[in-house]
């Protein structure tokens, strides 16, 4: 399976989405459930842990990155990076 | 559009992956638009983070995440329309369509709820209880009208997409052999829905 065959390399079933979003839900009871318990600043990191692993999952599943050609990957990859860089030298601007 | 892809047939000239990839570079735009935005919101943030934990405590986590689990729900009945079209089950897929078109407007309903109950304890932008507040609490609020705003426009025009599409599986101009249109409005959702997955903790859950 060297070729990349998007349409056939599927497997065309239900079943992945569904588990996926049982994933995305749980994760969302978890994530509300750590904002109640007020574990002051360790709130905010697990927030946005939680939120990219739930990106994360609709990125590769439900966006098919998973099955994708690499480009893609790369693609999204690159846009990421920028937008990481612009968060860093603002901060570096900021923070100090 | 110069090769086809899939050998489906032979008359047809069309580049599937081309289509994909032209979709995702448009939500990368997306991405800076919003990243922007999340810039903005993280310095205040970082400058005002009392004000911001105050302000918080005004928006109800309860809503917020029933919001969340519809729109998490919509994308979910989005990924299974393609499959459905993929297997050739066109009256499934119209149907996973037509759920998720509901779904979105079950979320923007509540919204306009969530709003409402905002206006009517005098807080929106410009309003002599917003200004009586102190600055931090102004951004946070003022950000969190534009974010869910533009945010909530986003679901607006996803919604018709998907209808376009719906109308489109009927007339069976998506097919099992030709559903690329259908996977770019799906990108498209499935965007909307990651912004939010964002959205979610950042105002909501700072209380």
């Amino acid at each position: 399976m060297e070729k990349h065959d998007y349409y056939h390399e599927h497997s065309h079933s239900y079943g992945i989405y569904i588990i996926v979003w049982l994933a995305l839900m749980a994760l969302t009871a978890v994530t509300v459930a750590v904002a109640g318990m007020d574990i002051d600043r360790f709130t905010v990191a697990t927030a946005l842990i939680i939120a990219s692993i739930k990106a994360y999952l609709v990125l590769t599943i439900f966006m098919h990155l998973r099955s994708e050609s690499k480009a893609f990957v790369v693609f999204v990859l690159v846009a990421l990076f920028f937008l990481g860089i612009s968060f860093v030298l603002l901060f570096a601007d900021y923070s100090f | 559009m110069s090769s086809t892809e899939h050998t489906v047939d032979a008359h047809v000239h069309r580049d599937d992956v081309g289509s994909r990839m032209g979709m995702w570079l448009f939500l990368f735009t997306e991405l800076l638009l919003f990243g922007g935005m999340f810039l903005i919101y993280s310095v205040y943030r970082f400058e005002y983070p009392e004000a911001f934990h105050l302000a918080a405590k005004e928006l109800n986590t309860i809503m917020g995440a029933f919001n969340t689990a519809v729109l998490l729900t919509s994308s979910m009945t989005m990924a299974l329309s393609i499959v459905a079209i993929q297997r050739n089950q066109k009256t499934l897929s119209i149907i996973m369509q037509l759920i998720t078109i509901f779904l979105a407007i079950f979320f923007l309903v509540n919204k306009y709820f969530e709003w409402t109950a905002k206006f009517h304890h005098g807080i929106y932008p410009g309003s002599e209880e917003l200004l009586s507040k102190g600055s931090g609490e102004i951004l946070f609020f003022g950000l969190y009208y534009v974010m869910t705003g533009l945010h909530g426009l986003h679901v607006i025009v996803g919604m018709f997409l998907i209808a376009v599409m719906t109308r489109m599986t009927r007339r069976e101009i998506i097919t099992k052999d030709n559903y690329v249109r259908l996977e770019n409005a799906g990108l498209y959702w499935h965007l909307v829905d990651i912004i939010w997955i964002f959205l979610f903790p950042l105002f909501y859950l700072i209380a």
